[in-house]
């Protein structure tokens, strides 16, 4: 029993990663009908603009509290995900808006290969993993086999509160109004005073700052970033988006939560080798995809987003 | 008199002209190209980028003694630890024939791939940094050699010291290519020869970043030691979500983890302890080690040699040896390394055996200790001070 929920608890961890990157897939297909492939190494980008800013700190205000570090961290690699995101919109995705949906895919395919050289390249020492700091407070509490972790509990909550945020902003906002406006019909919504570019932008923005949220989550999840981390977790991430639905919010967050669920599964329950848990859970995917090829819940492209 | 004094005089200029014809500075010396192969991208490239620097050491040295008979040009290609990329690179190599030799691949997937290209080529190769077996046992191929052990020797041994500390019951976690594969292969063999019991075995894909699902099954396995077969950037990942599951298993490692990187990418509180073993005797306690250390420093590379940079740098040194011997012949330059027998190295005494693998005769035991991987026999660890996890 002890053993069954911690590989619950191992995979809603996961799960909740999965959906913050599902989430910036759906979005971004959702307003512009793009799929972004580079979005993995967005996140991979904010992990490691979190990791610069936690020593800059250390070099400028070595005796700064926890809690003030974390936030600055946070809000680093937001920052720097955001200014990359609404670049890579305004630079690639919108000029390409006319082009054959294959050629933005192809582009944010290579984008995402330039991204992870680029910090391989030029970060200091990038091709080795970097210890990411532990910055949350270790307390654990014990019982046989299972080891429930604070800080694991604290970004659990934090990323259903990220995406709870998103929620709002999207339902609740004149912001999150345009967005769905811009997703029904662009045109219709540019006549109607909805400034598209911004939209655009700002979608953009969106997706990069729960991508940012991701990659920072994963940092402090398993203290050990690389440049590399980016491809599997947008393999992943896009998957789980599809199967919930392209374009779905509620249904990438599910689809987050099955393919860990799937992942963790493959792992320990199957009865050949975990060594293909990978297969039998991308596998899945293609058998679910084959069943609902619209994803889990599938909605007509008028209430997208 | 006056005809032996002319004689003389004449046997004195004709000496000269043949002393000034012969002299390497003023005739230019013929350029002859020798190459390098590794991992220069990727989650492994700190070692091949180290083993790279240190072949390149080689040639720079041989350049700037004024003896060498040829200008050595070095040229380094990146097999990104890919088998296919491998195949590219190798064929690369092998097709321009200016090519004389080279010194070839740190991960044993891609060796195992591109051993056939060199045959069909003609070109010899000496493996400097990959590890399974089958890179020199499994083929006839005279071009191909290998400086550094077989993980054989290591796994044997490793099985043989774990048991000597104590350990019983071991879980298996290893990445599913053939270098990891074999390295389980040959430690579960040697392990339970010596009376070990293995729990558990579990394969991961070797870009795999989560290990929750496998580590919490291994914990309710409850070993006493965690055996990882593979690669520093998963060895990180593997011990690092150990802690957070509170896993006091023992951590042990093999060559491939062996890796200032490791200890970094750990931090030096987690990697405390974990265990690894590889082949020859450490970089600085070589005859040598230290006047290669001193001129590997001393070239400013921006990358430390890490711990197959030595079997680099001597496995460059042999070929350069051969081509100074028989001359830029890729027949005569394989022929002659394969004779090679009780040569001095940088890693000590080389003898290729009959499938050019060279009998590498001691093992060494690493732990890490405050930070930095120290030799067994060093360590606190080894003289009673500290205690590994029991």
């Amino acid at each position: 029993m002890e053993l069954f929920l911690q590989f619950c608890i191992n995979g809603l961890m996961l799960g909740m990663m999965y959906a913050l990157v599902a989430v910036g897939f759906t979005l971004f297909f959702g307003v512009l009908d793009v799929i972004v492939f580079s979005h993995g190494d967005t996140v991979m980008i904010g992990a490691f603009g979190g990791l610069s800013m936690y020593w800059w700190l250390g070099a400028v205000y070595p005796g700064l509290s926890l809690t003030w570090t974390v936030l600055w961290v946070f809000l680093a690699a937001a920052l720097a995900v955001t200014v990359v995101g609404t670049l890579v919109a305004r630079f690639l995705i919108m000029p390409l808006r006319k082009a054959p949906p294959l050629n933005t895919l192809l582009a944010t395919m290579m984008l995402g290969t330039v991204l992870r050289e680029a910090i391989r390249l030029f970060f200091p020492d990038g091709s080795n993993p970097k210890p990411f700091p532990h910055l949350l407070p270790e307390w654990s509490w014990q019982s046989g086999s299972l080891t429930l972790r604070f800080d694991n509990a604290l970004l659990f909550l934090s990323g259903a509160v990220m995406i709870v945020l998103v929620h709002l902003l999207i339902t609740r906002t004149r912001l999150g109004m345009a967005i769905r406006a811009v997703a029904q019909d662009e045109e219709a919504a540019q006549l109607m005073g909805v400034n598209f570019t911004m939209i655009v932008l700002a979608t953009f923005a969106l997706g990069s700052v729960v991508a940012a949220f991701a990659g920072v989550m994963n940092g402090l999840y398993y203290n050990e970033i690389n440049f590399g981390m980016g491809l599997l977790l947008g393999a992943i991430g896009f998957s789980a988006a599809v199967i919930g639905g392209l374009g779905n919010i509620y249904g990438a967050i599910l689809g987050g939560f099955i393919f860990a669920f799937l992942q963790t599964l493959g792992a320990v329950a199957l009865p050949f080798a975990s060594a293909y848990k990978d297969v039998f859970a991308f596998g899945s995917v293609i058998a679910l995809m084959a069943v609902r090829p619209t994803g889990l819940i599938a909605e007509p492209s008028s209430q997208r987003v | 008199m006056k005809t032996l004094f002319f004689t003389r005089a004449l046997f004195v200029c004709l000496a000269l002209l043949g002393l000034l014809m012969a002299d390497p500075a003023l005739a230019a010396k013929k350029s002859v190209k020798v190459g390098f192969i590794g991992p220069l991208t990727g989650g492994v490239s700190a070692n091949g980028l180290g083993g790279r620097n240190s072949a390149e050491l080689a040639v720079m040295e041989r350049n700037e003694d004024p003896s060498a008979k040829f200008l050595y040009e070095f040229t380094a290609l990146d097999d990104e630890c890919k088998p296919n990329i491998g195949v590219q690179v190798g064929t690369k190599m092998g097709a321009d024939r200016k090519v004389i030799g080279a010194v070839t691949h740190y991960c044993s997937a891609v060796a195992l791939s591109v051993v056939d290209i060199y045959h069909r080529f003609g070109l010899p190769v000496i493996v400097w940094g990959a590890v399974q077996p089958d890179i020199t046992y499994g083929n006839d191929y005279p071009e191909v050699m290998r400086i550094c052990g077989t993980m054989i020797n290591q796994n044997e041994e490793a099985a043989k010291f774990m048991r000597s500390q104590g350990y019983k019951k071991f879980a298996i976690l290893h990445d599913t290519t053939d270098y990891g594969k074999s390295h389980k292969d040959f430690f579960s063999k040697y392990l339970t020869e010596n009376g070990g019991e293995i729990l558990g075995v579990f394969g991961v894909t070797s870009d795999q970043q989560d290990f929750t699902a496998e580590l919490t099954k291994i914990k309710s396995l409850n070993p006493e030691v965690i055996y990882f077969g593979g690669l520093t950037p998963l060895g990180v990942r593997i011990r690092s979500q150990m802690d957070k599951l509170g896993i006091k298993a023992q951590f042990e490692g093999t060559s491939g983890i062996k890796s200032d990187a490791f200890i970094e990418g750990l931090g030096k509180n987690l990697a405390e302890g974990s265990l690894s073993f590889i082949e020859g005797t450490p970089t600085e306690k070589l005859p040598g080690g230290k006047k290669f250390l001193e001129s590997y420093k001393s070239r400013n590379f921006s990358q430390g040699p890490e711990a197959y940079g030595a079997f680099a740098y001597a496995a460059m040194v042999r070929i350069l040896d051969a081509i100074e011997a028989v001359g830029p012949d890729r027949k005569k330059v394989t022929a002659t390394l394969n004779a090679t027998k009780d040569v001095d190295t940088l890693v000590g005494k080389v003898t290729f055996d009959d499938h050019g693998q060279n009998i590498v005769p001691a093992i060494s035991k690493y732990v890490v200790q405050d930070g930095v991987w120290v030799l067994w026999e060093d360590s606190e660890y080894g003289s009673g001070k500290r205690r590994l996890k029991h």
